[in-house]
């Protein structure tokens, strides 16, 4: 028998029979009900520790008594008081929602839940309520009736249960008349949880094993090395060439920065892997960094301080090694982090150039400040010049859709680079439907830290518009895999897939680059980076390069 | 509950204002006196509300992109759905205040055969919301000519363009029209949608029920009831010159319509309604996507607690000489 955190404890048709009529009972009288398979573990005191957070203590989410601190219910008020003088976003989106609802289905949980609070809009009531209770004049004079509501422990709950079912994803922030991010005020209702040492383990333990060891799976310098040279001898195996690793070294002119999930996790080794195949053909004069070993950035969803924190790593390690200029490789979240936020959290970075591609000779200017380029702006450059030799027949058993990622879609606007790269890289690239993907792409389900079996209900559910749409493709054009530039897509996406398109493999974009790359040097390329036979490459066929159309 | 307690405080306001009028000082107090305590709690409260967004800083720039960004040349940007500058984002405010681009995308997605989530354009909101907005505009403007002597040609002009003429009968503008049936639209639309009842407030039904109590009621005045215009501006123009004077020929009816809109612009800058002034201030709307262009600096930023490269290797040294790693220190 499969337990919750399995999927295969959920049928399809229960999950397909979203209902989304409201409960009976007003938003505010309808307590939260902590279901297995819906919510995510508590953070371990030693996590806590680590980082020096707030009320370390053993509790379960089941618990009656989350042994919060005595003084909790000020701490949530002074705490929102402080964020609302010191983020306008915060202050404003808690006032100028007219409750219009067009937020409402755009959301992946409501979609694939129907839970009324997984509503952008009602997720934001759970603080607004609680903002024009205490903040606001009419609230505080008329209370229930100018829709304010007393801070209870219940409502604690209700946070803790609702500010992790959203994945900070913005897609709601795209529809908005207001432009109202739910991601904020999901930033700003954990960050209040945090002062209550409320965290989810899954996304504090990543952060307090990033803070020591450079990475969310704590990965430690002498295991990293091994890992890479695994892949080493991989990457032999399939082309005939033994690339070089370059780690910690000093003076080199590009330190490249990915998410730690590409170290370890399939599919996303094989993107690891085509990092270096690429830069080996080139030539590039890089290095990764064991101290800077993550791109991603748990921070984010725990707290901005934390953010901060995590990221101080990537400039610092810039300096010390003295490179010119940083390079990111396929990551969602970690975008955000390195477009948005680091030059204002840690820079100015005035100790690097302004980035220059060794090899075109392009210089990013749209970087001129941050000094951090996108592994696929990158590549477009090297593919529009002409610099890379590509054979994408050798990608013709791949049938691909891409799937934008939320972060590099929404707060970045890198949209045609990838598609461009792919297009150049294989001959069979189709779109899902126009609402599912750019800037309206639907999330993984499993982003800002939910990707966790426990949670594996809320996933799924979640992850229902975006596999429908990889299973309208497949259908119609027998599309079997799924290009996806986010650590956290590669981790999740399989399970989605899996479930709700079966038979849809997941990949990063680069190992399709790879893969399709002609190296200097090669031996016969039979064999894909997964060390899988390409089909039509088979040993005995010279030079005949069969077609599927 | 919701919606009988603002349907009747709603109508509540408009009898006191009806009835008030026919008691002896009560034309003084809803004609002069709430008009005025009305023009200082929007005036104080507007002034308030918006310092106290500009008070809270932007520490980040947190643009929402909905559109390809501006990397390689050869690459082409969406300038307006992910500007780069002042003048892409001042284009991009235009298209979101006039024409409320991004509820524009408003689509509604549904489950069919329980098998398949389907996505379709759901344009009703927008033209509500849109009619709405304008003709309440409109209407606006139009009610300057109560308060200049003489109206302004453009008014005027504005008047002929809009209304249409019936003999014997006052002008019909359409947009008196159009407002209520928008108005009424947004009401039924909340109403009718199990979802949007759930999530609506008081504050969600008073501000409709009291728009469209001021359209009704005007409505009334201007074909049915014919209230004695001139008097109406002499009115008007004595508030607006400080000289006030309540003339005797004004019909009780007009005070309820009076006190309806001296609570709307009361109460606008205290609720939700201040969205008017707010879309302005969004940072996921009116910052330009320069994020690695340009430094952006946060006020008040603050020192952190890191973990140092020097404590790491302190640390890992031995595993890091292990590796053939280079270290700092031996």
């Amino acid at each position: 028998m499969p337990k919750p955190d399995e999927p295969g404890y959920y049928k399809h048709e229960d999950l397909l029979s979203v209902d989304y009529r409201p409960p009976r009972t007003d938003w505010m009288d309808t307590p939260v009900d902590f279901r297995r398979g819906t919510y995510c573990y508590p953070g371990k005191v030693k996590n806590l520790k680590i980082l020096d957070l707030p009320n370390a203590r053993e509790w379960a989410v089941g618990d009656d008594d989350w042994k919060l601190p005595d003084d909790w219910k000020q701490t949530v008020l002074d705490g929102m008081a402080e964020r609302l003088s010191k983020y306008r976003s915060f202050k404003l989106f808690m006032d100028i929602c007219v409750r219009c609802g067009a937020c409402a289905d755009k959301c992946h949980f409501f979609i694939g839940g129907g839970d009324p609070k997984n509503m952008p809009v009602l997720r934001a009531e759970l603080l607004r309520s609680i903002y024009r209770r205490e903040f606001t004049t009419l609230g505080k004079v008329l209370g229930k009736i100018a829709g304010g509501r007393e801070l209870t422990v219940d409502v604690i709950k209700e946070w803790f249960y609702y500010f992790h079912q959203c994945t900070e994803c913005r897609r709601c922030s795209v529809f908005c008349p207001y432009g109202i991010d739910t991601a904020e005020i999901t930033i700003m209702g954990r960050e209040l949880l945090g002062l209550l040492g409320l965290y989810v383990n899954w996304v504090i333990e990543p952060v307090a094993n990033c803070f020591l060891y450079g990475n969310h799976l704590a990965i430690q310098p002498h295991g990293l090395m091994d890992t890479l040279e695994f892949m080493v001898d991989d990457i032999e195996e399939a082309t005939g060439i033994r690339v070089d690793l370059p780690m910690n070294k000093k003076g080199a002119e590009i330190l490249f920065v990915v998410p730690s999930g590409d170290y370890v996790a399939d599919p996303g080794i094989y993107t690891c892997m085509a990092y270096m195949v690429l830069f080996h053909e080139l030539g590039l004069d890089y290095t990764f960094s064991t101290y800077a070993s993550e791109g991603g950035n748990f921070g984010l969803f725990t707290s901005h301080e934390m953010m901060k924190r995590l990221n101080a790593k990537i400039y610092d390690e810039a300096k010390r090694l003295g490179v010119k200029w940083i390079l990111g490789g396929e990551c969602g979240h970690m975008w955000r982090v390195m477009h948005q936020y680091m030059d204002t959290m840690n820079g100015p970075a005035d100790f690097l150039e302004v980035p220059k591609s060794p090899i075109t000779g392009t210089v990013f200017d749209n970087a001129r400040s941050t000094k951090m380029v996108h592994l696929m702006e990158f590549t477009a450059d090297l593919i529009q010049h002409g610099k890379l030799k590509l054979d994408p027949s050798r990608n013709d058993h791949i049938r691909v859709t891409y799937h934008d990622s939320c972060n590099p879609a929404r707060a970045m606007g890198i949209l045609e680079e990838p598609r461009y790269v792919i297009r150049n890289v294989c001959n069979h690239f189709f779109e899902m439907p126009i609402n599912t993907i750019r800037e309206q792409t639907f999330c993984c389900g499993g982003g800002a830290g939910l990707g966790t079996d426990e949670n594996m209900e809320i996933r799924l559910r979640g992850g229902l518009p975006r596999g429908n749409a990889v299973r309208y493709v497949q259908e119609k054009h027998g599309v079997n895999q799924l290009a996806a530039m986010c650590a956290i897509d590669r981790a999740t996406l399989p399970t989605v897939c899996d479930y709700w398109a079966p038979g849809v493999k997941v990949t990063g974009i680069t190992e399709l680059v790879a893969n399709a790359l002609v190296l200097k040097g090669e031996k016969k390329r039979t064999h894909n980076l997964r060390l899988e036979p390409i089909p039509g490459m088979e040993e005995n066929d010279e030079g005949a390069i069969p077609s599927d159309e | 509950m919701r919606v009988i307690i603002s349907l009747v405080v709603v109508a509540i306001l408009f009898a006191l204002g009806w009835l008030g009028a026919t008691l002896g000082m009560g034309r003084i107090v809803l004609g002069v006196v709430i008009p005025y305590l009305a023009a200082v709690l929007f005036l104080g409260g507007i002034i308030q509300r918006v310092m106290s967004w500009a008070n809270s800083p932007v520490p980040f720039r947190i643009p929402t992109t909905c559109g390809q960004q501006k990397s390689l040349p050869w690459i082409k940007q969406e300038k307006l759905e992910n500007p780069d500058t002042a003048i892409g984002v001042i284009g991009r405010m235009i298209l979101e205040v006039f024409f409320f681009r991004s509820l524009l995308r408003n689509t509604k997605s549904e489950i069919v055969d329980k098998r398949r989530v389907v996505y379709g354009s759901e344009l009703l909101l927008w033209i509500g919301a849109l009619v709405m907005h304008w003709s309440f505009l409109i209407i606006l403007i139009r009610h300057v000519r109560f308060f200049t002597a003489p109206t302004p040609y453009c008014i005027t002009l504005m008047q002929q363009a809009e209304g249409f003429h019936k003999l014997g009968a006052p002008v019909f503008y359409v947009t008196s029209f159009l407002f209520l049936a928008a108005v009424a639209y947004l009401l039924v639309r909340r109403l009718g949608s199990p979802q949007l009842r759930y999530i609506s407030l008081v504050n969600d039904y008073f501000p409709l029920f009291l728009l469209f109590g001021i359209a009704a009621s005007g409505i009334w005045m201007r074909h049915v009831a014919r209230t004695d215009v001139a008097a109406v501006k002499e009115l008007a123009i004595g508030l607006v010159t400080f000289r006030p004077v309540v003339p005797e020929t004004i019909m009780p009816l007009f005070f309820g319509h009076l006190l309806l809109v001296c609570v709307l612009v009361a109460y606008l800058p205290y609720s939700k309604l201040c969205h008017m002034a707010g879309v302005f201030l969004s940072p996921t709307r009116n910052l330009a996507n320069t994020n690695r262009m340009k430094r952006h600096v946060n006020p008040w930023d603050y020192p952190v607690k890191v973990h140092t490269y020097e404590e790491y290797e302190d640390e890992l040294r031995d595993k890091m000489k292990a590796a053939g790693l280079p270290v700092e220190k031996e």
